[in-house]
């Protein structure tokens, strides 16, 4: 068990994974001599050669298409979206393609790929470089949506994302890439599809995902001061999702807030809220709040940006409006 | 000027051929052209729905190019590629239990007349987006490349493609990393019911190529022996390591975009001059002319195929639909215990 950084993390189970499989490549803008644009891929092509970690001009749908006709073709891409922004010009190829080839095709086909993308916000860097888009990918059957938080998830996920055979939108937070955590060395898994508990408490559950969690977290913590006892969960998958232990934790504390980065309206938090209803209504004693980011396109000044995402103030002013 | 360096190719294709071989290419036309004229029979009469784009009029293309490629060769084709299917050796039984939606059908009735698909085959899938497959095409030879493999990818599109940014990228990025992949235009004038001239601003579709560093050609798309000897050197190109060539067949669809378009933005003299050019004509002119067939060995062959396409529509009329609790199903490898990994 070492400290590393989130980006660390990512870097070692590309390592682990290309040396484990002969089969698994990377391919996206930059990934190779210049190590990455948020330098995830560091290293990998000095160890592993320009066949293996490979440099794509800026051709975002045919980067994605081409992962597609290679996962046919019996390999295992990794592709790098250079952030999520940049992921919509190749909507096509992962909604039409990716998504639906399994079954379109009768099951006959699969598409074993991992289309990894940095996105959020929170650097100033304006309207087309702030996205968190998560939600579009979501509402998508045919793709697992997965989303860490933590470094040790981000290896232990991505490694699982690798070693299994649906296509996979993989998301980074920008922000989470310096963030330090312990995470095991060598072989380490996180299966799809288990959230985590990641601080028990009775009186409200905030479910959360990616750089919210840490809000979440600070939000716990200062709401323990005012004698309110908050659980907190990371979903870690949106796709699938661990609904079970939502459910369960909100049939304990009767009261949810849902914490994301995605916009409010049409949100992965609205998608929950509506689970959780159907799962546990009778056991609400307050509606199910939102912490989301407001209904606006990101605008660059820092004030206005920081008043548009949330924040664990807001997470602890819902968490009160509930009490 | 190009199709006169042509015209002596389809001369050139003739004498590489053995005769059993040159009536095979004829019997896999009347095959595509019986399918489809059953196919519109059955859709008239309600027994396959949705869109169903024909290939009737196109055939010497498909049949041509894949009869010059070796059966682990990949094709990827759109979303009128009954043809392709049929050509690269797909069941008609198979293939038409899917028009009719039923279990039994190449893709289990999920897919329809759009998505026919067979790994087997290594035919790689109809994808009904403009420009889909052609990104998937590179791939498909990326992973050929990679992993150091003979193979050659065929991949067919429409003049309507030409104009979608999928083209332009994947022709960039398969001449960039020299990939064995062999593309193929068909130009029959008309994306839907647009006329190439309205939509594409080099109407000499073949000319793209020298851009992407590739050659390009234009063949005549009505002559099966001209697409069949573009086709061998393209993927002879393409085996030996030289990357991918663009290939313009100009043909023309005898039917309309889809079951519903009656095709009325074409004057009727133009699908007159047009069927006059009917490729299983002229193949069974040409092949009587040199004596490499006769009448009744050609009639035979007609007589066969058309009672496989009898027994293909049986075959499908009496498939079960598939159970509705497969509905659900299929949607993630790892559900539907195939996972392999």
């Amino acid at each position: 068990m070492a400290e590393i950084t989130y980006r660390e993390a990512l870097n070692q189970a590309l390592r682990e994974e290309l040396d484990h499989d002969e089969r698994v490549f990377i391919m996206g803008e930059e990934v190779g001599y210049f190590g990455g644009a948020f330098k995830v891929t560091d290293g990998l092509l000095a160890t592993f050669g320009e066949k293996r970690v490979r440099d794509t001009p800026i051709s975002e749908l045919t980067i994605v298409g081409a992962g597609v006709g290679a996962a046919m073709g019996g390999l295992k891409p990794i592709v790098e979206l250079m952030t999520i922004n940049f992921g919509l010009l190749a909507f096509d190829q992962i909604v039409n393609s990716a998504a639906k080839i399994h079954y379109m095709f009768g099951g006959n086909a699969k598409v074993p790929m991992v289309i990894r993308a940095p996105q959020g916000a929170g650097h100033q860097l304006g309207a087309q470089h702030s996205q968190s888009l998560e939600a579009y990918f979501l509402h998508c059957p045919g793709l697992r949506v997965v989303i860490p938080a933590t470094p040790a998830d981000a290896k232990g996920l991505l490694k699982s994302c690798v070693r299994q055979d649906d296509p996979v939108m993989f998301l980074e937070h920008e922000s989470l890439y310096g963030v330090k955590g312990e995470v095991p060395d060598g072989e380490h898994f996180v299966p799809l599809g288990q959230a985590n508990v990641m601080r028990e408490g009775k009186d409200v559950t905030l479910i959360s995902y990616s750089k919210c969690v840490y809000d979440a977290i600070a939000a716990a913590e200062a709401l323990e001061n005012e004698g309110i006892d908050a659980e907190v969960i990371d979903l870690r998958t949106l796709n699938p999702l661990d609904i079970g232990t939502v459910v369960e934790s909100v049939k304990k504390t009767a009261r949810a807030i849902m914490v994301y980065e995605g916009w409010r309206t049409g949100g992965a938090g609205a998608e929950i809220a509506a689970q959780i209803y159907e799962a546990a209504f009778d056991h609400l004693d307050a509606p199910v709040e939102r912490v989301a980011t407001l209904d606006t396109p990101m605008p660059y000044n820092a004030r206005l940006e920081r008043a548009a995402l949330p924040s664990a103030a807001q997470i602890v002013q819902a968490a009160e409006r509930l009490m | 000027m190009a199709l006169e360096r042509e015209k002596h190719i389809a001369e050139r294709a003739l004498l590489t051929m053995d005769d059993v071989q040159i009536i095979d290419l004829y019997r896999r036309m009347v095959l595509i052209r019986r399918f489809e004229e059953k196919t519109a029979e059955m859709y008239s009469r309600g027994k396959i729905t949705g869109f169903c784009h024909l290939y009737a009029g196109e055939e010497a293309v498909a049949v041509g190019a894949i009869a010059a490629l070796y059966d682990k060769d990949y094709v990827v084709s759109t979303y009128r590629e009954h043809g392709h299917c049929l050509a690269k050796g797909a069941a008609p039984r198979a293939v038409m239990a899917e028009l009719f939606g039923k279990a039994t059908g190449i893709s289990r009735g999920h897919g329809g007349s759009m998505h026919l698909f067979d790994a087997n085959l290594r035919f790689m899938g109809g994808y009904a987006i403009v420009g889909g497959g052609l990104p998937i095409a590179a791939g498909l030879g990326l992973a050929v490349k990679y992993r150091e493999e003979p193979e050659v990818v065929c991949c067919f599109f429409g003049d309507g493609a030409l104009p979608q940014g999928a083209f332009h990228e994947s022709l960039n990025l398969a001449s960039l990393w020299k990939l064995p992949v062999v593309f193929i235009c068909e130009n029959n004038f008309y994306g839907m019911g647009t006329m190439v001239q309205n939509a594409i601003c080099q109407e000499e579709l073949y000319r793209f190529a020298e851009p992407y560093k590739m050659p390009g050609v234009r063949v005549d798309g009505m002559n099966v022996l001209e697409v069949y000897q573009a086709t061998v050197e393209a993927a002879a190109r393409a085996r030996e390591g030289d990357g991918p060539s663009l290939i313009e067949a100009v043909t023309y669809r005898f039917r309309g975009h889809s079951m519903s378009d009656p095709a009325e933005y074409r004057s009727r003299r133009e699908e007159r001059i047009w069927q006059e050019r009917d490729p299983i004509k002229q193949l069974r002119r040409k092949l009587l002319q040199d004596r490499r067939a006769d009448e009744n060995q050609l009639t035979t062959v007609e007589t066969e195929v058309n009672a496989i396409i009898e027994d293909a529509v049986r075959f499908a009329e009496e498939s079960p639909e598939p159970a509705l609790d497969t509905l659900g199903k299929l949607v993630y490898v790892e559900d539907d215990g195939t996972a392999q990994s």
